[in-house]
C-alpha cells in the first residue's frame, strides 16, 4: 500500500478548513484511506539518522496517508483533496475535456518500428499554460516518483518523462539506437555523454542505479528526438537537460514510454489530469441516491429514468473501474459501510471436519496426556536440515526445492519433522531432563502424480531426549498410539516392528513400523553424529510415522 | 540481628516453613521444654524467658527454641514479645569489679615512704589511676625530691566507691544507684545498657506439661489399626507451592487454533482440506483475478519452485475463461487488458494465501448443481517477506468463506459480528480497502480497549465477478470472504510480543508448559 506525505497546512488550505488529528483519521477512514503517522520533516530525519543532523530541518507536520494501491490518482495532493472535496460534497465531480492548441494543429509523436525490440509503446499530451509554484512543482516531481515506483512497477513497465514545451519542437520520434550512436547531454550534468557512457556513469547513482537493468542488455536503448535532433529522453533512464521543466515553464510535454500500453495510458491520464487544475482553463469545465453518492466518488452519474438504470461515466482518473462492481463499491463508500444494516445470512449448511484434521485434533489431545509437549516448527528448512544433519544425501530425499530463498532457511520444504524437533530441543537445553517433544504436521514430497508435482503428507513425530536413550519410551509411545488408533499389536493385520538400516539411527537401534503389512515410518536411538550435528550431548530416541494411512 | 547501639535482638529460629515437610525438624530440646513447661505451670501470671533461662542455667536462645517449637504445638502457651533495658558490666568494668579501680590499685600499692614516679608508672593502671588518685586527692608529688619525682600518700585510707558501685550492679543491684551515677560509669565505659528482646511466657488454653509427639503424614498402619484417632498431626504449611504434575502439553497455537475451528464448526462452516503447500500460480493468483503484473507476484514477496518448477495440468476450458478474462475482459468486465501468458500460470510456488484451496473448492462447486456452502480453513501460508519482531516467512491464516444467492455487504457484515463476538469483539468498523479478488473490500477494525484504538484485525470482501463467472459459478450467486492471521490474535492473547518465542524451534518450551487453557471469549 503506497504511502502518500502532505504537508498538513497546505492539505487544510487546499480543503479549506482545518481539522483535528481525529477528524482527520475519521474522514479518511470512511473515505478508505489510514492516517498512518503524524510526523514532520524534523522528525523523520531525527529517527533516521539522529537528532544532530535534523536541527536544521523543517517543523511543518507533514501527515502520512496510507492510499489503496489500486487508487493512483490519489498519490498527490492535488489528487486527494480533489477526491476529498468531491466526497464531503464540497466541489462538483471535475469533468475532463480534452482542448485543441490555439494553432489547430496537435503535437504528434512518432514511434518508430526498432522500439519493439526494447519497449514498444508510447502515449504523450501536453499541459497548456500552467502555472508552477515551487509547491506545484515539487508535488509534479513527487506524482511522478510514486506513480514510477508504483504502478510503473519501478518504471520497467512505464516509465514518465516531462519536458518544457517551449524548448523544443514536435513532430517527435520515438526510436530506438545501439547505445554507442547515442550521445546528449543529460539532466543536470555540464557535458555530453554517449548512451553507453551514461549507464557505467549511472552505476554509481544511488537512485538511478536501480533502473539500468531494464535496458542495459539490450541490443538497441529507447530515445526520443524532437524535430531538430535534440534528445528529450532516454527511457526509462534519464531525460536531456534541454527540455528541463523549470518554475517559468507554461507548456509541459509529457510523454511515457512502456511495455504495457494500458499501464501507459494509465499513467498519461494521472499525470494530466492530476495537473489539469493549475492550467488556465482548469479541466477546462468541468437526481437521485445513487447517482448522487457516485458523484460524490468522482463517478458522473444520473439516473436514466428507464427503471433502476443509472447512467455512470467513468473520468480518466478513475482507472481501477472496470466492472459495475467497482462502481457499487464506490456507491457503498459513498454510503458508508458502517451505516449499512448488518444483517445475517440465511444460508443453511451443516458443518463437517476435515477428517485428516479431525483425526490430528484427536491425536494431539492423547499424545499430550501421554506425557509428550507439542511443539510447532516452520514447513521450510534449509538442505543440510533435512539432508548432511541427518546422514542422508539430499538428492535422496523427495524434497521440493525453493528457486528464490533469501537465507538458506528457506532452501526447501521439510520432508522430515524430526530436525525441527532437535533444533527445538537444542533451543532448550537448559529445561530439566527429560524432554518429550512431539509434533503432528504435514510435510512435503514430489508426487508426479499431483497437478502440481508434490503432495503434503501429514506425520507424527516424537522425540526423547534424556541420560539414557529411552528407546523403551518412545517404543511404549508408538504403543499407545496404535492403541489409540485401534491397531492391535500383531504381524499382517496389526501393527509390528523389524530391524531396519538407517543412517540417521544408531546401527542395530533402528527399527521399521510396519501396519497392515505397510512401513508407515521408522522408529530407534538416533545415531551420535546426528545428535552432535544439532548440537546435542545426550542419547535421544525417535518416531516418525505417517498418519494418512489410519484415516 | 544487630539493630545499631548495644542492642541485641534474639534471633527466633524456628521460622522457616516453606517446605510443609521440614516442620517438626526443629524440635528443641525435650528437657528445657518440659522445665519450661512446669515453671509456666508455677507461675500465676506468666515467666520472662530470660529469667527461665538463667534459673535452668541455658542460654536464653535455647529457651526462644523451646518456645517456637511449643507455639508450633498449637494454644499449648502464649508468649509476648517484650524488651527489657539492664545495666552490664564492660571487660574493663568487670576488672574492676574484681580488682579494685585503678586509682584504688594506684593507692595501695604506694609504700609509706613514696615510690617514684617513674616506677609506678610502669604499672598497667598507673598513669589513669595516677591522675584519678591526684584528682581524689590521696596522693601527691614531691617533684624535688632526690633520685626523681616521688609520689606519696596523703590520706591514710580510702574507699573504693567505683568498685562498690560496680559490685552492686553486678549483682543485680543496680537499682540502688542514681541514674546519675550509672550514667558516670556508663561515660567511664564501665558500663553498658543492653536491651534485651524475650518472651513472656503464659498457659495457653489447650495448656499441658506433658506433650504429645506430632506426626507428619497419615499413615496406612494408623488407618489400619486406628491410632490416627489419638495421635497429634503437625499443621500443613499452605503458603507453600504443590508439587508440579508430570504432563505433556498442547502448544499454545495450536491451542488458539482449536478455539477457532471450534468457531466455524459451530457457525456451521465446513472444513476445507487444506494439506497442499504448493500450489500453482494459476490457482494462486490468476484463477482469483490477480493479473500476472501484481507486485505480490514478485521474487520479492513469494517462494517460487525451482523443482519441480512447474504445474503441468489445469481444467482447459476453465483456463481459456480465466485467459479471456484477463486479457480481454468479459463477464461485464474490461479485463486487465494485457498479454496473459500460460507460463506465468504453470510456476509453481509455496501458497501465499489459503485462498487458492477457496478458489479450488468454489470451481469444484461449480461443476456440479449449486447448493450453498459455508467453508473454512486455518493453514499456512508462505511469504518471502523481510523478516521482523511479527513477521515470519510463514504463518496461519485463518479463511472463511460463503457462497449463496443473493448475499450483501451487510450479510457479510452481519456474519463478521457474530464471528468476532465469538471471539469476544463486539465493536467493530469497517473500513473500504483494495484487494485484487474482492470488490467491494472491507479491512475489518475492532476497538481495542487496552490500547484504546481502533486495530485492524481481518480483511473481507466479496469475490469479483471476474474471478466467480469463469468458474461457472451461477449468476446472482455472491461468495463472500474474510481472513485473518492465527499468529497475531494468539500473540496478544497470551502476552508475547516476538513472533520466534511463539512459533519454530527458538520457542520457549516453558512459556508452553505454562501457557493457560485457551477461552477466546473471556
Amino acid at each position: 500500500m503506497p504511502t502518500v506525505g502532505v504537508n498538513r497546512d497546505l492539505l487544510f488550505r487546499a480543503l479549506g478548513r482545518t481539522y483535528t488529528d481525529e477528524e482527520f483519521d475519521e474522514l479518511c477512514f470512511e473515505f478508505g484511506l489510514e492516517l498512518d503517522e503524524i510526523t514532520s520533516e524534523k522528525e523523520l530525519i531525527s529517527k533516521e539518522q539522529g537528532d544532530s543532523k535534523a536541527s536544521g530541518a523543517s517543523d511543518v507536520i507533514l501527515y502520512k496517508i496510507d492510499v489503496p494501491a489500486n487508487r493512483y490518482d490519489l498519490l498527490c495532493l492535488e489528487g486527494l483533496v480533489r477526491g476529498l472535496q468531491v466526497f464531503k460534497n464540497k466541489l462538483d465531480a471535475p469533468r475532463y475535456t480534452r482542448v485543441s492548441p490555439v494553432s489547430g494543429q496537435p503535437q504528434r509523436l512518432i514511434i518508430t518500428k526498432e522500439t519493439a525490440a526494447v519497449r514498444p509503446h508510447a502515449v504523450a499530451a501536453v499541459l497548456r499554460n500552467i502555472t508552477f509554484t515551487q509547491e506545484r512543482y515539487d508535488s509534479f516531481i513527487e506524482l511522478q516518483e510514486k506513480l514510477h515506483q508504483n504502478i510503473c512497477r519501478k518504471r520497467s513497465l512505464v516509465a514518465i518523462g516531462t519536458h518544457d514545451l517551449d524548448t523544443i519542437s514536435g513532430p517527435f520520434t520515438y526510436t530506438a539506437k545501439p547505445p554507442g550512436d547515442i550521445c546528449f547531454k543529460p539532466l543536470n550534468q555540464t557535458k555530453e555523454y554517449t548512451a553507453t557512457q551514461l549507464m557505467s556513469l549511472y552505476k554509481s547513482d544511488s537512485h538511478l542505479k536501480h533502473y539500468l537493468h531494464i535496458i542495459e542488455d539490450k541490443p538497441v536503448y529507447p530515445i526520443i528526438y524532437d524535430s531538430n535532433g535534440i534528445v528529450l529522453s532516454m527511457p526509462p533512464i534519464i531525460n536531456g537537460d534541454h527540455t528541463k521543466i523549470t518554475l517559468k515553464t507554461k507548456n509541459v510535454f509529457i510523454e511515457c514510454t512502456a511495455t504495457d500500453l494500458t499501464k501507459a495510458k494509465i499513467v498519461l491520464d494521472m499525470m494530466v489530469t492530476m495537473f489539469s487544475q493549475y492550467c488556465s482553463k482548469p479541466f477546462t469545465e468541468s437526481t437521485e441516491n445513487i447517482a448522487q453518492l457516485l458523484t460524490r466518488m468522482c463517478l458522473l452519474s444520473r439516473a436514466t429514468g428507464v427503471g433502476d438504470e443509472i447512467e455512470v461515466e467513468i473520468p480518466p482518473t478513475r482507472s481501477d473501474v472496470i466492472h459495475a462492481c467497482d462502481i457499487m463499491e464506490d456507491a457503498a463508500i459513498a454510503y458508508g459501510f458502517n451505516n449499512i444494516t448488518r444483517t445475517t445470512p440465511r444460508t443453511y449448511t451443516v458443518a463437517n471436519q476435515f477428517p485428516l484434521n479431525k483425526l490430528t485434533e484427536l491425536l494431539r489431545q492423547d499424545l499430550a496426556a501421554a506425557g509428550f509437549t507439542e511443539a510447532l516448527n516452520f514447513a521450510l528448512c534449509s538442505q543440510e536440515d533435512i539432508g548432511d544433519k541427518l546422514g542422508k544425501k539430499i538428492s535422496e530425499t523427495r524434497a521440493v526445492h525453493i528457486s528464490n530463498p533469501k537465507t538458506a532457511e528457506f532452501q526447501v520444504a521439510r520432508t522430515t519433522l524430526l530436525p525441527g524437533l532437535l533444533k527445538t530441543i537444542a533451543a532448550n537445553r537448559k529445561m530439566p531432563l527429560p524432554l518429550k517433544l512431539f509434533e503432528i504436521s504435514d510435510v512435503v514430497l514430489k508426487d508426479d502424480t499431483k497437478d502440481v508435482g508434490a503432495r503434503n503428507s501429514r506425520r507424527f513425530c516424537a522425540v526423547y531426549y534424556n541420560k539414557s536413550p529411552g528407546f523403551e519410551v518412545i517404543h511404549g509411545l508408538l504403543d499407545r498410539a496404535m492403541q489409540l488408533l485401534e491397531v492391535k499389536s500383531a504381524r499382517g493385520d496389526g501393527y509390528h516392528i523389524q530391524a531396519a538400516d538407517d543412517s540417521t539411527f544408531f546401527p542395530g537401534r533402528c527399527a521399521e513400523v510396519f501396519v497392515h503389512g505397510k512401513s508407515v515410518g521408522r522408529l530407534g536411538v538416533l545415531h551420535p553424529d546426528v545428535i552432535n550435528r544439532f548440537e546435542l550431548t545426550m542419547p535421544c530416541s525417535a518416531l516418525e510415522i505417517d498418519i494418512e494411512p489410519f484415516l | 540481628m544487630r539493630q545499631g547501639g548495644n542492642e541485641v535482638f534474639w534471633e527466633l529460629d524456628v521460622t522457616s516453613g516453606l517446605s510443609r515437610a521440614s516442620y517438626g525438624s526443629n524440635m528443641a530440646d525435650t528437657g528445657v521444654v518440659e522445665a519450661l513447661l512446669r515453671l509456666v505451670e508455677k507461675a500465676d501470671d506468666g515467666v520472662d524467658s530470660v529469667q527461665v533461662a538463667s534459673r535452668l542455667g541455658v542460654d536464653h536462645q535455647v529457651v526462644v527454641g523451646a518456645v517456637k517449637s511449643l507455639q508450633a504445638l498449637g494454644d499449648v502457651i502464649s508468649a509476648d514479645l517484650c524488651s527489657s533495658k539492664h545495666w552490664e558490666l564492660t571487660e574493663e568494668g568487670t576488672e574492676i569489679a574484681e580488682q579494685g579501680s585503678h586509682e584504688a590499685r594506684v593507692f595501695s600499692s604506694i609504700p609509706l615512704e613514696g615510690l617514684v614516679q617513674s616506677e609506678l608508672m610502669k604499672l598497667s593502671f598507673g598513669k589513669i589511676g595516677f591522675s584519678k588518685a591526684m584528682s581524689n586527692k590521696w596522693i601527691r608529688v614531691d617533684k624535688t625530691h632526690e633520685g626523681g619525682p616521688r609520689i606519696f600518700r596523703t590520706v591514710d585510707s580510702i574507699v573504693d566507691q567505683v568498685q562498690e558501685k560496680l559490685l552492686l550492679l553486678q549483682k543485680g543491684s543496680g537499682s540502688e544507684l542514681e541514674e546519675k551515677e550509672k550514667n558516670e560509669l556508663k561515660k567511664r565505659k564501665l558500663l553498658s545498657e543492653v536491651t534485651v528482646k524475650s518472651y513472656w511466657i503464659t498457659k495457653g488454653s489447650s495448656f499441658s506439661t506433658t506433650i504429645t509427639k506430632q506426626e507428619t503424614e497419615l499413615t496406612p498402619e494408623m488407618m489400619a489399626n486406628g491410632s490416627w484417632k489419638e495421635k497429634k498431626f503437625k499443621p500443613y504449611n499452605f503458603e507453600a507451592m504443590g508439587v508440579a504434575p508430570d504432563s505433556g502439553h498442547l502448544h499454545p497455537l495450536m491451542k488458539v487454533r482449536t478455539q477457532f475451528r471450534q468457531i466455524f464448526l459451530e457457525m456451521g462452516f465446513t472444513e476445507m482440506p487444506t494439506n497442499n503447500f504448493i500450489e500453482s500460480s494459476f490457482w494462486n493468483f490468476d484463477s482469483l483475478f490477480q493479473p500476472q503484473q501484481h507486485p505480490a507476484r514478485d521474487q520479492h514477496d513469494t517462494f517460487f519452485l525451482s523443482d519441480p518448477a512447474l504445474a503441468h495440468e489445469f481444467p482447459q476450458e476453465y483456463l481459456q475463461r480465466v485467459k479471456k478474462v484477463h486479457s480481454e475482459g468479459g463477464f461485464g468486465s474490461q479485463g486487465y487488458k494485457y498479454d496473459w501468458k500460460i507460463e506465468e500460470a504453470q510456476k509453481n510456488i509455496l501458497r501465499t494465501h489459503t485462498t487458492a484451496v477457496s478458489a479450488r473448492m468454489l470451481y469444484k462447486l461449480a461443476q456440479q448443481k449449486f447448493t450453498p456452502v459455508k467453508y473454512f480453513s486455518i493453514d499456512r501460508v508462505f511469504r518471502n517477506e523481510t523478516l521482523d519482531a511479527t513477521h515470519l516467512a510463514e504463518f496461519h491464516q485463518i479463511e472463511g468463506v460463503v457462497a449463496d444467492y443473493g448475499l450483501t455487504l451487510g450479510d457479510l457484515m452481519g456474519i463478521l459480528h457474530q464471528f468476532f463476538t465469538k471471539l469476544g469483539i463486539t465493536k467493530l468498523r469497517f473500513k473500504p480497502a483494495y484487494n485484487p479478488y474482492t470488490e467491494p473490500s472491507m479491512e475489518v477494525f475492532s476497538y481495542h480497549e487496552g490500547l484504546k484504538k481502533w486495530v485492524e484485525v481481518g480483511n473481507s470482501g466479496i469475490f469479483r465477478p471476474e474471478m466467480l463467472l469463469p468458474m461457472g459459478l451461477p449468476e446472482g450467486v455472491s461468495v463472500i470472504a474474510w481472513g485473518l492471521s492465527l499468529e497475531r490474535p494468539t500473540m496478544i492473547k497470551y502476552g508475547i510480543n516476538n513472533i520466534r518465542e511463539l512459533v519454530g524451534h527458538k520457542v520457549n518450551l516453558q512459556m508452553v508448559y505454562d501457557s493457560p487453557i485457551c477461552r477466546l471469549d473471556s
